[in-house]
C-alpha cells in the first residue's frame, strides 16, 4: 500500500502523506468492510455497507485509476500559475458589506466575506446568508450535505425563513397572513445575500411556500394573546424541529408532480448539518446541528488573538453526544448505537436535517419506497436499512443553541464546514483571519527611539515585513484568505504555491480523498458599535 | 533639471521675520488665542469672537491650513472651505560623515515619488506615495497634531526607492520619522478670495504642500483683492467660489485628497478625470445613456458625456486613453461630430448653470440691463448672448439670457458659477421683495439638439413647423414635445451649428429623450458628448468662458462688439473700460489658429497653454484646442499680444497686426506653422461626402 501511494502521488508531500496513511491504516483496522481501494473512504461522510457500495460510484476503482495515471503522468508536472489558482479560488467568493449612511452605523455586523471550494462534484456545502427585515439582526449559515446535495440544498432555502417567522411578533404574522388570504402584496421577511452561484429551487418554490405558511398559522393558532418576549433559542430549536419534520412529511405525503415527488423524497433520504448564526446587536445565537462549527476570533489586549468555540461538534469526538445516543436507546444497543466512531456505524455527525434512514421506522421506509418512484426504488442506497436498527429515531436535527454577549473585542465570528476543522486548527484559523482582517496593524509599529539605525538596516527589516504581508493582500475575501491557507499550507504554516497548485488541480474523482468541500463564512463585527451598545446599558 | 539659484527656506524663519516685520508696522499679534467663531451682521464681518474676547474688525482671513474647513464651519453661516489634511511623511538623518554643504541642490525624483535636500549636514526625505492616509475627517479634536504616529511600514516604498536612487545612502542614521499633515484640496489648486455668503470674509488656504513656494504670490494676490476688491491677475481657478457646498461633504473630501495627493508627482496627462467623489450630481438620463457606452467627465459635481463607445469597439483597448498624442477616441468623436454635420445628436448639457429672474414690475430688466452689457429691452421670446462684465469690462460670466415674459428672465451661464454668479449678482441686486432670483439648476434637463435634422425630429414631435420663418435663430418659446408640454426650447446649440436646446422639466426628461431618440432614429440620431461639442465650438471659433474668456479679457479683445450696447441708453458695470478700450484700442486678441503641417497621427497633440510665436517673437499662449474634423486640421484658440521688441510694454493689437504675421505655435518645442484668423471659416470649407464613398453601413440606425 504505501509504496504504490508514494509513486503514483508524489504531490502528497510528507506530512500529509503520513497523514493520509495514518487513516488509511485506521481504516484498515477498523472497518473490515474497507477493501484497501478505499482508503479515504473513511474521511467520507457515510461509510456505505459493502452491498451497497455501489452508491458510491466506484465506475472505476480508485486503484485502476491510478495505476492508469502511471503512465499518463510525466516527470514535468504542470503546474496552475497564481492567476490560474486565483481563479479558482474566488470563483465562489462573495462579500457583503452593511450598508453604511453618512458615517452612521447602527448594525453590529460590519458585514461578511464567505466562500466555498468543492471536493465532492457537485458540492454537497450550501451557505446562507440574510437580514431579518421584520425583525432585528441578521442570520449566516453553513450547511454540510451528505449523500448528495438535495437536503443541504433545502435547508439552505428554507431553514432562514422558518427561523425568522419564529422570531416575528404576533401581529406581523397576524397581518402576513391577512394579506395572503386577500391577496395583497405581501411584508418581506428576508433580505438575502446571495453569490449568484447559490441559486433557490423554482419548482418547490409553491410547495415550501405552503409549509411554511402552515407553520405561521399554527404560531398564529398558539398565541395566547399575552404579547410575551420572544426568546430567540426557543425561536431557534423550533425552527430547526419543524422545518426537519416538514421535509419528513413532504416525502410521506408526496406530490402529485413526479419531479417535485422525486425531489422531496431525495430531500428526506439525503442530509445536512446545519450552524446558523443570529447575530442581533451584541447578542450573538449559534444554532448547531452536526459537526460544522462557529468560532469567535477575539482579539486581547496585547494584539494577539485567541479562539472562543460557539458550538459543540456532533459526533463520537463528543462524549457528552455519545452518551445522550446511549441513553436514548435500550441498554442492549450501546455497542451498536454508535460504532467506529459512527451512528449505527455509518453516519459521522450524530445530529442532521433529512437522513430519513435513520429516523422513520422500517415499516415507513419500505411503504414509501416502494411508492415512490422507480428512481428511489432503483437506488440501492435508498432501500439499504441500517444495520441493529431497532428503536428509531435515532437522529434528530434539534439543534445545541449557544448564547454569547459581544463584548468589543469580539472582532470576527467563523462559521465553516468541517471541510475547514479538520485541516486547520482553531487557534489557526483565528490568527490567520485576525492577521488578514486587521492588515498591516497586528505587527507592532516599528519606532526607532534612541537606538541607532542605518537607512539600511530600516529598509531590510520593513521589506521583510512587508513580505509577510504580501500573501495577505492577494486575497480580497477573507474566507478565500483561509482557504488558500488551507489547502495550500506547508509544514511551516506558510502558503506554498507548488502545493496549492496541486492540490487544485487534483481530478474531480480524486479531490474528495484529499479534502472535504470547504465552506467558510467570516463575519465581521463592529467594535464601536458594540462598544457603544456596552456603554448605553451600562 | 539643475536650476542653479534653487534656495530652501524654512517655512518657521519665513513666519517669524514676517510676524515681526509686521509687529513693527503696527500689527498685534495674539499667541495662543482661539478663535471661536467669526461674526457676521447683514452678510458683514464684524469681528471675531476669541476664547479671550471679542475683537473688531471688517476683514477676516481664514488662513487656518487644515482646519480652516473646521473654522469655516464654525460660523453661524458657515463658508464652504472644500480641503482635507493627509498624512505626510520625512525622515531627518544624522549629519553625513563630511557633513552636506548648504549649497546641496534640492532633488526631486517624481518616478521614485520622493524629494530629497540637505538638513543640518544630513538629509530630509519625504514624498507624496500612492496610498495616503487623510486624517482628521472628523474634525480638530481626534488627535493632537503632535501626538501623530511615525509609520514606518507605511514609509517603506519612499525609503525603497530613496535606497534605490542612492544606495550609498544606506549607512546613514536615522534621526527621526516625522509625520506632519499636509492639506489637500479637491482640485490641487490652492483655495483664495472672499466667501460668496460673507462679505469681508477672506480665505487662504489648501496649498496642497507648496505653500512655502506660493505664499509670498498668493499673499500679494489675497492682498490686492482685499484693497481693490479684485487682483492684478485673473485667479478664477483658485477662487473659493469654484467650489460651492456640494464640494464640502467629509467623506468627498476624504476619498477626493486620497486621490490628489499621489497626482503631485504623477505625469499630468490632458483630459484628466477624477476617479473619486463621482456620480454625485447626475442628469435623469444618466442610466440610460450610460447603458449606451457613455463616458463620463465631472464639472463641478455633475457627470458629463465625453463620448459613446460604440458597442463594437475594444474597450480594453479604450481604457489606456492617457496619451499626449492622438487619443484613442480620435474616431468616435469623428463620427460624433460627422453625425451633428450630416443628421442629428443629442447632448446631455443638464450641468449648466440655471437661473431664473422675475419681478413684479421692471426691477428684473432694470438690473439686468446693470449687470450684463448686451441690451435686454428685447421683445418677449428672443435670446440674447451677453458678458457679465466687471468695471474693467472683462468676463465675469458669459451668459445666454432668454426673456421669457416682459417681467422673467432665464438665464444660462457655464456649469462652474453656479456659486460665483449667484453671488455678484446677489451683491448687485437690490433687497427688494419684488425682485427674486432663482436657482433652477435643478429643476431641468437640458438636450441639445445638434444638426440639420433636428428641425425635423422638432417638427414630428409638437405637431409645430419649426423651419427658420417660424422659429428664427436665437428664440425661445414654450412647445411641447411628445406628450410632454411646457418644454423650453431654444434655437441655439453653443457650438453655431443649427439646433436647438430643450429646457425639461425633469420629471418629462426620460420621455422627451425617448421621443426624441426613436422619432430621432429614421434621421440617423445618436447620442454625443463633450467631446464632439468642444470640437465643433472650437471649430467655429466660439470662446468658452473658463476656459478661453476671464476676468481680465473683454468682450472687444474677442471680437465681440456686436454683444455689447455702449448706447442701449444706460451704464452698465464696464461701460466706462470698454468705451476707452474701443477709442484706445485693444492689447490682446483672440485669434483662431489652423496648425498647417501638423501630422495629426503622429505629432503630439496642442492641448492648451502651448506658446504662439508671431514672425519668430513670442506673442501669447493658447487658452483651447480641438482636432475640427470638418477642416481637417488642429484648431487652437489664443490671445495674441504686442510686446514692444524693446522694452517689452504691451502695445495696441489691430487686425492688420494679426493678419501681418507670419504664426507658428510651439507644441513640446516642436514649432508648427499657423493660419491666423480673425472670424470663423468653417463654411469654406464645408465637406461634402462623396457619392462613392456611401456604404451600406450608413443605412444603418444608430
Amino acid at each position: 500500500m504505501p509504496a504504490p501511494t508514494q509513486l503514483f502521488f508524489p504531490l502528497i508531500r510528507h506530512c500529509e502523506l503520513s497523514r493520509i496513511y495514518g487513516t488509511a491504516c485506521y481504516c484498515h483496522h477498523r472497518h473490515l468492510c474497507c477493501s484497501p481501494p478505499y482508503i479515504p473512504q473513511s474521511r467520507l461522510r457515510y461509510t456505505p455497507h459493502p452491498a451497497y457500495a455501489t452508491f458510491y460510484r466506484p465506475k472505476e476503482s480508485w486503484w485502476q485509476y491510478t495505476q492508469g495515471r502511471r503512465y499518463a503522468s510525466t516527470p514535468q508536472k504542470f503546474y496552475l500559475t497564481p492567476p490560474q489558482v486565483n481563479s479558482i479560488l474566488k470563483a465562489n467568493e462573495y462579500s457583503f458589506k452593511v450598508p453604511e449612511f453618512d458615517g452612521k452605523n447602527v448594525s453590529s455586523v460590519l458585514g461578511f466575506d464567505s466562500n466555498q471550494l468543492p471536493a465532492n462534484a457537485p458540492i454537497e456545502d450550501r451557505r446562507s446568508a440574510a437580514t431579518c427585515l421584520q425583525t432585528r439582526g441578521m442570520l449566516l449559515g453553513v450547511f454540510d450535505g451528505h449523500a448528495g446535495c438535495a437536503c443541504s440544498q433545502a435547508v439552505s432555502e428554507r431553514l432562514f425563513y422558518y427561523i425568522a417567522v419564529s422570531l416575528l411578533p404576533h401581529e406581523t404574522l397576524l397581518e402576513i397572513e391577512n394579506a395572503v388570504e386577500s391577496g395583497r402584496a405581501l411584508l418581506p421577511i428576508l433580505q438575502w445575500h446571495k453569490h449568484p452561484n447559490d441559486y433557490f429551487s423554482k419548482e418547490a418554490s409553491k410547495l415550501y411556500f405552503n409549509s411554511l405558511r402552515t407553520y405561521w398559522q399554527e404560531l398564529i393558532d398558539l398565541n395566547t394573546g399575552e404579547s410575551t418576549e420572544i426568546d430567540v433559542k426557543e425561536a431557534l430549536v423550533n425552527a430547526f424541529k419543524r422545518l426537519d419534520n416538514d421535509i419528513s412529511l413532504e416525502a410521506q405525503v408526496g406530490d402529485p408532480n413526479s419531479f417535485l415527488n422525486y425531489l422531496v423524497l431525495r430531500v428526506a433520504f439525503s442530509g445536512a448539518t446545519a450552524c446558523v448564526a443570529h447575530v442581533d446587536g451584541v447578542d450573538l445565537h449559534v444554532a448547531n446541528t452536526g459537526d460544522s462549527r462557529a468560532m469567535l476570533g477575539v482579539q486581547e489586549e496585547d494584539g494577539s488573538w485567541s479562539a472562543v468555540t460557539l458550538s459543540n461538534d456532533h459526533n463520537a469526538q463528543n462524549e457528552r453526544e455519545v452518551e445522550r445516543l446511549k441513553l436514548e436507546h435500550p441498554k442492549n444497543e450501546a455497542k451498536s448505537v454508535v460504532k467506529q466512531d459512527r451512528l449505527l456505524g455509518l453516519l459521522m455527525p450524530f445530529r442532521a436535517f433529512g437522513d430519513v434512514k435513520f429516523k422513520w421506522s422500517i415499516d415507513l421506509q419500505k411503504r414509501v419506497i416502494e411508492s415512490g418512484p422507480d428512481q428511489l426504488n432503483d437506488n440501492e442506497y435508498t432501500k439499504f436499512i441500517p444495520p441493529n436498527y431497532y428503536t428509531p429515531p435515532y437522529l434528530t436535527a434539534e439543534p445545541e443553541v449557544t448564547y454569547h454577549r459581544l463584548r468589543p473585542q469580539d472582532k470576527f465570528l467563523v462559521l465553516a464546514t468541517d471541510g475547514l476543522w479538520e485541516t486547520m486548527h482553531r487557534q489557526d484559523v483565528v490568527r490567520i483571519v485576525g492577521e488578514y482582517l486587521t492588515g498591516m496593524h497586528h505587527q507592532q509599529p516599528i519606532a526607532v527611539g534612541g537606538y541607532k539605525v542605518t537607512l539600511g538596516q530600516m529598509h531590510g527589516l520593513l521589506t521583510e515585513r512587508r513580505a509577510k504581508m504580501s500573501s495577505v493582500f492577494e486575497d480580497q475575501n477573507a474566507a478565500t484568505h483561509l482557504i488558500r491557507h488551507a489547502v495550500g499550507n506547508n509544514e511551516f504554516g506558510a502558503v506554498d504555491h507548488e502545493r496549492l497548485s496541486k492540490m487544485l488541480s487534483l481530478p474531480e474523482e480524486l479531490a474528495r480523498m484529499y479534502r472535504d468541500d470547504i465552506t467558510i463564512i467570516v463575519v465581521q463585527f463592529n467594535s464601536h458599535v458594540v462598544g457603544a451598545y456596552q456603554n448605553q446599558e451600562s | 533639471m539643475h536650476v542653479p539659484e534653487d534656495a530652501v527656506v524654512s517655512s518657521a524663519d519665513v513666519a517669524l521675520a514676517l510676524a515681526s516685520a509686521a509687529s513693527q508696522n503696527g500689527v498685534q499679534i495674539y499667541d495662543r488665542t482661539s478663535i471661536l467663531h467669526v461674526m457676521v451682521r447683514k452678510g458683514q464681518v464684524t469681528g471675531v469672537e476669541t476664547d479671550k474676547g471679542q475683537i473688531q474688525c471688517h476683514y477676516f482671513v481664514n488662513c487656518a491650513g487644515q482646519w480652516a474647513y473646521e473654522l469655516g464651519l464654525s460660523n453661524e453661516e458657515p463658508v464652504s472651505i472644500p480641503l482635507h489634511a493627509c498624512e505626510h511623511f520625512y525622515l531627518l538623518t544624522r549629519p553625513w560623515e563630511t557633513p552636506l554643504q548648504s549649497n546641496t541642490p534640492t532633488i526631486v525624483d517624481a518616478d521614485g515619488r520622493i524629494y530629497i535636500r540637505n538638513w543640518q549636514g544630513g538629509i530630509l526625505s519625504g514624498g507624496f506615495e500612492k496610498n495616503p492616509k487623510p486624517i482628521f475627517t472628523e474634525g480638530k479634536n481626534q488627535l493632537e497634531i503632535q501626538n501623530l504616529q511615525e509609520d514606518w511600514d507605511h514609509f517603506e516604498p519612499l525609503l525603497s526607492s530613496l535606497l534605490r536612487r542612492m544606495p550609498e545612502l544606506e549607512t546613514m542614521e536615522i534621526m527621526k520619522l516625522v509625520n506632519c499633515p499636509e492639506t489637500f484640496t479637491p482640485d490641487m489648486r490652492c483655495i483664495m478670495g472672499e466667501s460668496p455668503s460673507v462679505r469681508g470674509y477672506f480665505v487662504l488656504a489648501g496649498m496642497n504642500s507648496a505653500g512655502l513656494s506660493f505664499g509670498g504670490g498668493a499673499g500679494r494676490y489675497l492682498a490686492e483683492w482685499m484693497v481693490h476688491g479684485y487682483p492684478s491677475e485673473s485667479v478664477w481657478e483658485l477662487d473659493l467660489k469654484r467650489f460651492g457646498a456640494l464640494q464640502s461633504s467629509r467623506t468627498f473630501l476624504r476619498h477626493r485628497v486620497m486621490e490628489v495627493m499621489p497626482l503631485l508627482y504623477d505625469l499630468k496627462v490632458p483630459r484628466w478625470d477624477f476617479q473619486t467623489g463621482r456620480q454625485l450630481r447626475t442628469s435623469p438620463l444618466y442610466d440610460r445613456l450610460d447603458a449606451q457606452g457613455a463616458r463620463w467627465m465631472e464639472k463641478h459635481g455633475f457627470e458629463r458625456p465625453k463620448y459613446f463607445v460604440p458597442p463594437d469597439k475594444d474597450l480594453l483597448a479604450l481604457e489606456q486613453s492617457k496619451t499626449f498624442y492622438k487619443p484613442d477616441w480620435f474616431e468616435i468623436v469623428e463620427s460624433e461630430v460627422k453625425c451633428c454635420k450630416e443628421a442629428v445628436c443629442v447632448i446631455d448639457m443638464s450641468s449648466f448653470t440655471k437661473f431664473e429672474i422675475t419681478s413684479t414690475g421692471d426691477q428684473a430688466l432694470e438690473i439686468l440691463q446693470y449687470l450684463f452689457s448686451n441690451d435686454l429691452d428685447v421683445p418677449v421670446g428672443h435670446i440674447v448672448h451677453t458678458g457679465m462684465l466687471n468695471e474693467g469690462g472683462g468676463y465675469e460670466n458669459d451668459c445666454s439670457i432668454a426673456r421669457l415674459s416682459k417681467r422673467s428672465f432665464f438665464m444660462i451661464s457655464p456649469t462652474d458659477q453656479q456659486v460665483h454668479c449667484w453671488a455678484w449678482l446677489k451683491k448687485y441686486m437690490p433687497e427688494d421683495s419684488n425682485l427674486i432670483l432663482e436657482d433652477v439648476t435643478w429643476k431641468y434637463t437640458a438636450l441639445n439638439l445638434i444638426g440639420p435634422r433636428a428641425v425635423d425630429v422638432l417638427s414630428e414631435l409638437s405637431y409645430a413647423p419649426m423651419t427658420p420663418d417660424h422659429f428664427p435663430s436665437l428664440f425661445c418659446k414654450e412647445m411641447s414635445v411628445g406628450y410632454a408640454n411646457g418644454i423650453r426650447v431654444m434655437s441655439m446649440t453653443h457650438t453655431g451649428e443649427p439646433g436647438f436646446m430643450l429646457y425639461i422639466p425633469i420629471e418629462y426628461a426620460l420621455h422627451v429623450y425617448n421621443e426624441v431618440m426613436s422619432v430621432g432614429q429614421k434621421y440617423g440620431i445618436r447620442n454625443a458628448g463633450y467631446y464632439a461639442l468642444r470640437s465643433l465650438r472650437i471649430e467655429k471659433f466660439f470662446a468658452f468662458w473658463g476656459q478661453d474668456l476671464n476676468t481680465l479679457t473683454t468682450p472687444l479683445e474677442c471680437g465681440r462688439e456686436s454683444r455689447v450696447k455702449l448706447d442701449k441708453g444706460m451704464d452698465f458695470i464696464g461701460r466706462d473700460a470698454l468705451l476707452q478700450q474701443k477709442q484706445n484700442g485693444v492689447y490682446k486678441r483672440f485669434t483662431m489658429f489652423i496648425l498647417d503641417d501638423h501630422d495629426t497621427d503622429l505629432d503630439l497633440w496642442p492641448w492648451w497653454g502651448e506658446p504662439i510665436y508671431r514672425n519668430g517673437q513670442y506673442v501669447g499662449k493658447t487658452t483651447s484646442s480641438a482636432y475640427g474634423y470638418t477642416l481637417e486640421r488642429h484648431v487652437c484658440l489664443g490671445f495674441v499680444h504686442n510686446f514692444s521688441e524693446d522694452t517689452g510694454e504691451e502695445q495696441v493689437v489691430t487686425a492688420d497686426f494679426i493678419n501681418r504675421g507670419e504664426y507658428e505655435i510651439d507644441i513640446a518645442g516642436h514649432r508648427f506653422q499657423a493660419k491666423a484668423k480673425l472670424y470663423p471659416v468653417t463654411s469654406l470649407f464645408t465637406h461634402k461626402r462623396r457619392k462613392d464613398d456611401v456604404e451600406l453601413s450608413d443605412l444603418h440606425g444608430k
